[in-house]
């Protein structure tokens, strides 16, 4: 087998051919071995998830923090000078935090949250596990793949602890403020380590999606023909592929932005006049230039995030329906339908930037030509459901909660689509509203849905159902009472970003809006802690998994033991007959994916 | 192993020189998103027009002959001609230091005559140039690393190399890169 090759490929130089032997035993794994430097694509993603993990509780802080600025504007907290020292005199956070909390929130949250322990996470665990692979094409690459990430994380967060602070001008770093160290306190030293993180982090995410591509098309078991394997594993292709394309251009615009701060170039810099620096002796820059180069990458980014949760989503609403999904066939060609719009939309985030009204009427056609593909998933996620034998397991719950999510803010997707109505809406809570939902929340979904319904094959444990349910009710609830209130707040043209808005007779009136959206927002936050508690305690001390196939499913991953070693299955790889979906086929409730077709089944 | 994966599956790409295609895809998106903002960038006022330094020939016909001797180079290593194997491979790696040079050379040549490359005189037509033709360097050098590798290996006298995938993935990346110098000149010379 291929995998093998790979799996031994450096032991082929000293010794000649030999097969058929199969390794059950690896060489002695040490503790750097096995924990640390793991080339094991399973400690690998369980690495991801964990730091996605500490990243997360680190971007909602933040988000805690500057959503007490918005509902307390008065107020004074002296536990955050105990916390944020200068940045927080007297107990109530300073302009300048609250811009490097939002920023560094954003950042964070789509980067290392939703792109590195999302995609990460699962591309890891599942894609060897379910094409039926003993590990990645290249597991060398994949352990790069994450210290790459590793790097990034430690050079995101020491930015958060130079003098001038962390880089403070929104997650999209668009010049003039990215690329002038005069132009705030932020674009000093946190701007330069901010462009290094994202740099180790754009390196970490193409080894990453080269490997996902590689092992996906060419380690497939016998048997697993593009057309059988499981829908999570089309996702994380479709997501590996964006990322590989769009990427590289993220990187090209930080290159030139590089270039513009520290060697006096010209590219996005023109002869601006900055107070206390005077005119910029650059010339005929184009700020825009930055945004489209941005943009090409931070369209297709939505998509990265977005993707794999709806392969997860898939996956869990099939198996806890004890249906067979709907539209396997139709579920492939949107998500290619979405990862080919993906990269002919970035414009309508620039719809007032002067952008030729033409120009954004094309863009606006293909931006709400992604409702197509997106309705489809949606109908076909609803009809899998539709007369299911449903169990509600925490997995299954998320997932269904994700489908919620991706509707709400899926319709306000086509208000923003619309460059006439952006003119009112752009800048507002209304977007803020939009992404949150559809993106920022509907992948955390699909993300928790992964995490309750794999924990049994990471861990050989069960999370707490207990808690599972009650993290699950709160975080729904709590989701759409922080989001759905800030529609209005958009609609009656509230812009974001703003540090204090009791100065606006017309923005006055939310104070207690704001106020309600910050408590609940601090309630959801504790509950994602309830969360972490679970999710390490059961690590160690959670109920045993007894069963080698917990959900009766049907993918590979269920074959393999309870607790896999390196390698993933002990004998040969199983072969695969059939699709994933074959439940309450012929009168039985589910047929894995490795049991011959027999005689007597029907239309297979 | 190598033969037996062969023998069953004989239409398979090896897994690492796929990965290198895919590689390959990647960093031409980042080559098109830059030329794609050096096109943008073009069309808005402030454009600065000037000659391409003459050595670009030189140096691209270097780059298309270091190609000729990668190619033969893998030809030899194939047929286990291994010192006519290590002699090319010596040939590419110094013609692909040459082409660095001149590269470099060119970048003078610009700076004579007066048009800065960076710093606040300079105009965007001339940083383009040369970030551009920098970044592309960069990827020559990686693969002069790649050939020194590989060079390294035809030396080792201990254990002996009978697998052609390293060499292989070494060719497709360095005519890869003379691809993209050539793609890059005729979009200097004619495109852009």
């Amino acid at each position: 087998m291929s995998n093998e090759a790979v799996l031994h490929a450096h032991s082929d130089l000293a010794h000649g051919a030999h097969d058929d032997h199969h390794h059950e035993h690896h060489h002695h794994e040490t503790f750097i071995s096995k924990y640390v430097f793991s080339q094991d694509h399973k400690m690998i993603a369980k690495q991801f998830l964990i730091t996605g993990m500490v990243w997360a509780i680190l971007g909602g802080l933040m988000s805690v923090f500057f959503r007490l600025q918005l509902g307390y504007p008065e107020s004074t907290f002296p536990w955050l000078e105990d916390i944020l020292g200068k940045w927080a005199k007297g107990g109530r956070i300073s302009d300048e935090a609250y811009y490097a909390l939002v920023t560094t929130h954003g950042t964070v949250l789509v980067f290392f949250v939703l792109t590195a322990g999302l995609s990460g996470t699962f591309a890891n665990f599942l894609i060897p596990l379910q094409i039926g692979a003993r590990d990645m094409a290249s597991p060398f690459m994949n352990m790069l793949s994450y210290w790459f990430f590793f790097a990034a994380s430690i050079v995101m967060l020491s930015s958060m602890f130079v003098e001038t602070g962390p880089f403070s001008g929104g997650w999209t770093a668009y010049p003039p403020l990215s690329a002038l160290g005069d132009a705030s306190k932020g674009s000093k030293t946190g701007m330069d380590l901010w462009l290094i993180a994202m740099a180790l982090f754009v390196v970490s995410s193409l080894l990453g999606g080269l490997n996902y591509i590689a092992t996906i098309l060419n380690m497939r078991t016998k048997g697993m023909s593009m057309t059988r394997m499981p829908l999570t594993i089309w996702a994380l292709f479709f997501t590996a592929v964006l990322g590989v394309l769009s990427f590289p251009v993220l990187f090209s615009g930080f290159i030139l932005l590089i270039f513009d701060r520290n060697f006096g170039t010209s590219f996005y810099l023109s002869d601006i006049f900055i107070t206390g620096v005077g005119a910029l002796p650059n010339e005929g820059g184009s700020a825009i230039l930055y945004q489209h180069l941005f943009w090409f990458l931070g369209h297709p980014e939505v998509y990265i995030i977005l993707l794999p949760a709806m392969g997860m989503a898939s996956e869990i609403l099939s198996v806890n329906s004890r249906k067979p999904i709907f539209g396997y066939m139709a579920m492939v060609g949107s998500l290619f339908a979405i990862a080919i719009l993906a990269f002919l939309v970035w414009a309508h985030h620039m719809f007032v930037t002067g952008l030729n009204p033409f120009l954004g009427s094309i863009f606006v056609l293909l931006t709400l030509l992604i409702a197509v593909p997106s309705a489809i998933k949606v109908f076909n996620w609803l009809t899998t459901l539709w007369r299911g034998n449903i169990r509600f397991t925490p997995g299954m719950l998320f997932a269904i909660g994700f489908v919620s999510l991706f509707i709400s803010g899926g319709l306000t997707g086509i208000w923003l689509g619309n460059s006439a109505l952006d003119i009112h809406l752009h800048d507002t809570y209304f977007v803020i509203a939009h992404f949150h939902i559809v993106m920022g929340v509907a992948s955390m979904f699909g993300m928790f849905a992964g995490v309750y319904h794999w924990f049994p094959k990471m861990y050989g444990r069960y999370l707490n159902n207990s808690l599972a349910y009650i993290h699950f009710w709160v975080t729904l609830a709590g989701a759409y009472l922080i989001f759905w209130p800030m529609h209005y707040e958009g609609l009656a043209g509230m812009p974001r970003r703003y540090y204090d808005y009791s100065n606006w007779e017309s923005f006055k009136q939310f104070l207690e809006l704001n106020r309600f959206i910050s408590t609940v927002a601090i309630i959801v936050f504790a509950v994602q802690l309830l969360f972490l508690f679970n999710f390490f305690y059961s690590i160690f001390k959670g109920r045993k998994v007894t069963t080698q196939n917990p959900w009766q499913s049907n993918t590979l991953e269920w074959t393999t033991p309870i607790n896999p070693g390196h390698g993933n299955w002990p004998g040969e790889i199983p072969e695969v007959h059939r699709w994933a979906y074959d439940y309450g086929k012929d009168g039985h409730d589910f047929i894995p994916q490795t049991t011959p077709v027999g005689a007597d089944e029907s239309h297979h | 192993m190598m033969t037996a994966l062969h023998t069953k599956q004989p239409q398979r790409i090896h897994p690492h020189k796929f990965t290198l295609w895919v590689a390959m895809g990647s960093i031409v998106m980042m080559f098109a998103g830059l030329t794609s903002a050096y096109i943008v960038k073009k069309n808005q006022s402030n454009w600065l027009a000037f000659e391409l330094p003459k050595i670009f020939w030189v140096s691209t016909i270097v780059i298309l002959l270091s190609s000729l001797t990668m190619h033969l180079a893998t030809k030899a290593f194939k047929a286990r001609e291994m010192s006519r194997y290590r002699t090319l491979i010596t040939a590419t790696a110094a013609l692909g230091v040459t082409f660095l040079v001149m590269q470099y050379f060119g970048f003078m040549d610009l700076e004579g005559h007066g048009i800065a490359l960076i710093g606040p005189k300079s105009n965007s037509s001339a940083s383009f140039l040369f970030v551009i033709t920098a970044l592309h360097m960069l990827h020559v050098l990686g693969g002069v690393v790649a050939l020194l590798v590989i060079f390294a290996r035809a030396f080792r006298t201990q254990v002996k190399s009978y697998n052609s995938v390293p060499v292989e993935i070494a060719g497709i990346y360095w005519h890869f890169v003379d691809v993209l110098w050539i793609y890059l000149f005729i979009f200097y010379s004619w495109i852009g």
